[in-house]
Parts: structure tokens; sequence; C-alpha cells
């Protein structure tokens, strides 16, 4: 065997390498796919069959075939549009000081370092804050509002960081362009820039809202409760949400309640996805507006 | 308005937003200072040893121990399983995608699988206990249908999408130069990904890692259901385990009263969550500037 036999066949070995690691790329991405495909066909099977207008508009009970979501749903929606009105303001407010005012000084270098930092503290940590600050100390007790704060403080960092985003897509010259006709900082912000940016801060409110919808651990340590059989009244009433009503439904050994438990995550699914859904048309809109 | 209230109000405006900005300070204030207070009271009961290092946890039993270990292997059990899901076949997704994709695979590809980080981890939590786990048991001998296995899996499948976007980012701002040098020295595309793609962009890809870890030892939802409730010191996948993070939701389901000592047991157990978290996500922050310095 000479030489030259080797390393045409070492070269064919290299080659062969190459698309084996191509073809195992593309499985495992396929299997990554399968996976969610495999979740989503698993709920729909277990789910679908027990969906009906009775299950959306009943209260829980003990007897899983006469229980359904209407509490939950309706805490759910209350829930997250206190927690709308809690932490939008505040995160545009503080999204616009630091993309638009601060971003020279060190504090506001610090504010950002913290910002990203308790974007990665993990959920259910907020609800231990909650449960110590609102609950207790505050005294607002298991209330929506003792919810709605807890969520709202765990949707900022993510609000604060999609609208910057937002913020800074907008080109530079339009601000020029504003201040050379004499107009100050903020009514450059409120009149030229925060309107151009108006679809990715949108859209990054409502992904940030819906995540908030799928949250579970911190309102369960908050104390949020788990049979809830009336849709909560008031900022004080106490509530339970969709994604507790489902842990309470798997939690139960009979396989009836399962079936329940896989027809309101569809529920919460088609809601998560009216959501995206819902951004997604937005910023087509706004889009061709411009 | 007159140019003097014009400037005041302008003045005011930024002092607002200002505040707004400064107000997620008092949040992480907040965060230590609830964790530290409960946490301190409760060590004033139990000592620091015992608590870190004794091996049985049964603070809601009539014979108490406050020794987290078993906790901590849970999580830790839990965690490495989804690692062991996540990392390798992140890395390769992330390969395919950044070096050998078609751009419009990867455009379709990419979104599609960030779809498994946008599922509600309650939704993964009944996934784990009423289809993988079934399914593990037709081929796993003496597997529980509680189990750290199953959980640990499923926990892999939703950070799956966070390590393979955060290093496919990192292998894509390589600079193309590196690869061409490769090529030009008659390297297939598997030697130049392997052996100068993939160590260029190393701190990047372990930025990445590392934030997946963190993510994986704060889950709760899915090691709540599908992980059963039983602080267990084992490295056995099969049986029921107990997370800290489930642990903190299975005193919270109950009615344990502000003051007492099982109270207080969530908020050292929090504690000792938040800090290894915020370790690790220090870590992968560290990781992630070094790499923007390489390549910025």
């Amino acid at each position: 065997m000479t030489a030259g036999q080797t390393e045409v066949r070492t070269g064919f070995a290299r080659l062969m390498a190459d698309r084996l690691l191509a073809f195992f790329g593309l499985l495992v991405t396929l299997l990554a796919l399968i996976a969610l495909g495999a979740l989503i066909y698993d709920v729909l099977r277990d789910g679908v069959g027990r969906l009906s207008w009775q299950f959306l508009s009943s209260y829980p009970s003990r007897r899983a075939e006469e229980a359904g979501i209407l509490a939950a749903l309706a805490g759910s929606m209350f829930v997250i549009g206190v927690t709308a009105i809690i932490a939008i303001p505040l995160g545009v407010a503080a999204a616009i000081y630091l993309e638009e005012y601060g971003a020279r000084g060190r504090v506001s270098r610090l504010i950002e370092i913290n910002i990203s930092n308790l974007a990665g503290v993990p959920s259910i940590i907020y609800g231990l804050l909650g449960l110590g600050l609102f609950v207790r100390i505050m005294g607002m007790g298991r209330s929506v509002l003792a919810g709605s704060c807890t969520l709202a403080l765990l949707a900022l960092p993510v609000i604060i960081l999609a609208t910057r985003e937002a913020l800074r897509a907008v080109p530079g010259t339009l601000r020029e362009a504003s201040y050379a006709l004499g107009a100050t900082k903020w009514q450059t912000v409120w009149h030229q820039v925060l309107p151009a940016a108006l679809p990715g801060v949108l859209t990054g409110l409502i992904l940030a809202l819906s995540r908030s919808i799928g949250e579970t651990a911190p309102l369960i340590t908050i104390g949020a409760l788990t049979y809830v059989p009336f849709a909560p009244k008031d900022i004080w009433s106490p509530f339970t949400v969709l994604p507790i009503q489902i842990f309470n439904w798997v939690s139960r050994p009979q396989a009836a309640f399962a079936e329940n438990a896989a027809a309101g995550i569809v529920v919460l699914l088609a809601l998560l996805l009216a959501m995206n859904a819902v951004a997604i048309v937005l910023r087509d809109k706004f889009q061709r507006a411009r | 308005m007159t140019v003097r209230s014009r400037q005041i109000f302008e003045f005011f405006v930024e002092r607002a937003l200002f505040l707004c900005a400064a107000f997620s300070i008092l949040v992480t204030a907040g965060i230590i200072l609830v964790l530290m207070w409960e946490t301190g009271a409760f060590l004033q009961e139990v000592p620091l040893s015992e608590f870190l290092f004794g091996t049985e946890w049964t603070p809601l039993f009539y014979d108490k121990h406050f020794g987290v270990l078993p906790l901590v292997s849970g999580t830790l059990l839990a965690s490495a399983i989804a690692m062991l899901v996540a990392l390798p076949s992140g890395l390769l997704i992330a390969i395919y995608l950044s070096e050998y994709a078609p751009g419009q695979i990867r455009r379709i590809v990419r979104p599609v699988l960030e779809v498994l980080a946008g599922v509600p981890t309650v939704v993964y939590g009944y996934f784990a206990l009423q289809f993988v786990t079934p399914l593990l048991q037709t081929f796993v001998p003496g597997l529980a249908g509680f189990n750290a296995l199953s959980p640990g899996i499923v926990m892999g499948i939703m950070i799956l999408p966070l390590v393979s976007s955060l290093s496919e980012d990192a292998l894509r701002s390589v600079p193309h130069g590196l690869r061409e040098g490769a090529y030009a020295l008659g390297a297939t595309r598997m030697q130049t990904s392997l052996r100068v793609v993939v160590p260029a962009a190393f701190s990047g890809i372990s930025a990445a890692v590392v934030l997946a870890a963190s993510r994986a030892i704060g889950e709760t939802m899915i090691v709540a259901i599908a992980a059963g409730q039983q602080p267990r010191l084992t490295l056995d996948p099969r049986v029921p385990v107990e997370t800290m993070t489930a642990y903190i939701v299975q005193v919270s389901l109950g009615d344990t009263p502000a003051g007492t000592l099982e109270y207080r047991t969530i908020f050292a157990v929090g504690m000792l969550l938040f800090v290894s978290t915020f370790i690790l996500n220090l870590i992968s922050n560290w990781l992630r500037e070094r790499f923007r310095e390489e390549y910025a």
C-alpha cells in the first residue's frame, strides 16, 4: 500500500465524519422538534375530549366530571390585568431612563447589572419575596393584589429589557431632527421616540405578560389557594389561576382529574397562542402603517 | 409654557424616570433582606453546620432534622440529568444551525425551538408525569412513578433552546477569517467547526451552559409534579426525590403559620437557592463579558 492510497482513504474518512456530524446535527434538531410535537400531541389527545362549555363555565368541584375552570380563568385574567397596570408604566419608564437619559453614569451601569441579575433569579424566589413583603409585612394577605405585585416584580426585568431593545432600534437621526426643531428631551422621547418604538414595545410587553400567565411557583409560594369556588370580586379577594388549577388536578391520582388537567392546559396554551398572535399582528400593523 | 417652567418640568420628568429605574435596586434589596431576616431567625434555632451538612431533612415530622443535603442532592441529580440532555444536544443543534444548515432551515427551526422555552413549566410537569414517566417505565426496570429521571429529561428539553440559541449566537460571532484560514489549510467543515470555531467560541458557549444550569437548579413545577416529595440522599435517578424548589412548594401548599420554624425553613432553603443561582449567573456574565472582549 502506497502513501498516496492512505491519504486518499483518510481524506474519505474525513469527509464521512463531516457528513456524520451534519447528519447528527439534523437528527438532534429533529428530535427536539419531535419532543415539542409529542408534548402538544399528548396534551391534545388527553384534553380535547374534556373541553366543553360546561368545563369553561363551571367552578371547581370534588367530582372531576362536574369541575370547570371558570374561577381559574377569571383569576388569571384579573391577576394579569393588575400585573400589567403595575409593571408596564414602571418598566417602560425605567427603560426610557436607562436608554435615553442615563446611558453614561455609574449609577445607570449599576442599575443595568442589577436588572440583568434580577432576570436570572428563579421565579420561586420572587414568591418568597412576595410572601415575606406583600402578604406578611404589608398585610395584603393572599389577595389578587399580592399576587399581581409579585408577578409585576417578576415581569419587570423582562419588560425593561424588551422595551430597551425597541427603543434602541429607533434611529438616532429621528432624535437629532427633533432636537434641531427645538424640542426638549422629553418632547423628543414622548412625541418621536416612543411612537416610533411602539410596535416593538407592545410586542415585548405582550410576550412578558404571556410569560406571567404561565407562572405557577411564585403564586403557590405566596399562598394562592388551590380550591376557589368563585371568581375574584376585587383586588382583595383570594384567587386561583389557571396554572395552579392545572397543578392541583395533576397532583390528584384519579385519571379523570388528569384529563381535566390536560383540558386546562389546552385552554392555557390557547390563551398564550392568542396573546402571541396579537403581538405579531400588532407589530405587522404598525410596521405597515409607517 | 415658558422656558423656565419647561426646564422645571423636564427636571422632574427625569427624576421620576430615574426613580422608576432605581426601583429595581429596591427589588434586589427586598429579596436579600426578606431572605436574610427569616434565615437569620432560622439559624438561631438550627446551627448552620447542621443545616448545611446534615443528611436528614424532616422538618415537617415529629422527629425534626434540618440537614439540607437530601434536598441539595435531589436538586443536583435532576439538574445533572437535565444538563446531560441539554448540553450535548444543544451544542450539536447550535453547530448544525450555525455551520451546516441553510439559512432558510435556520430561520424556521430557531423560533420553533424557542417555543419550547415559552411553554409554561406546569405543562412540562404534566408531560413528565403523564407521558415521559410511563414511556420510560416500559424499558427502565424499577422506575418508580415519581423519580428524578423523567423530570430531569423534561427539564433538559425545556432548557435546550437556551443552550442552543445562545451557543449559536456565540458560534456565529466568531470572525469568518478564522473559518477561512482553516479551510485554506484543507480542513473539512467538521474539523473547522470542532477544532477552530467551537474552541474560539468556548467562553460564549460556557456562559450559555452555566446559565442553563442555573435555570435548571431554580426550576420548580416540573420537579414538584413529577419527582415526588421525598427528601432522600441518593444518586439513584429511579426513586422519588425532592428538590429545594419542590420543598418550598410543598410547604406553601400546606397551611404553615408564619413565624414557626417550619415556615422559616422555606426561606433558609430559598436563601441557599438564591445564593447558588446568583453565583452561577455571575460566572455566566463574567464568561460572556470575556467572550465579548475577545471579539468586540
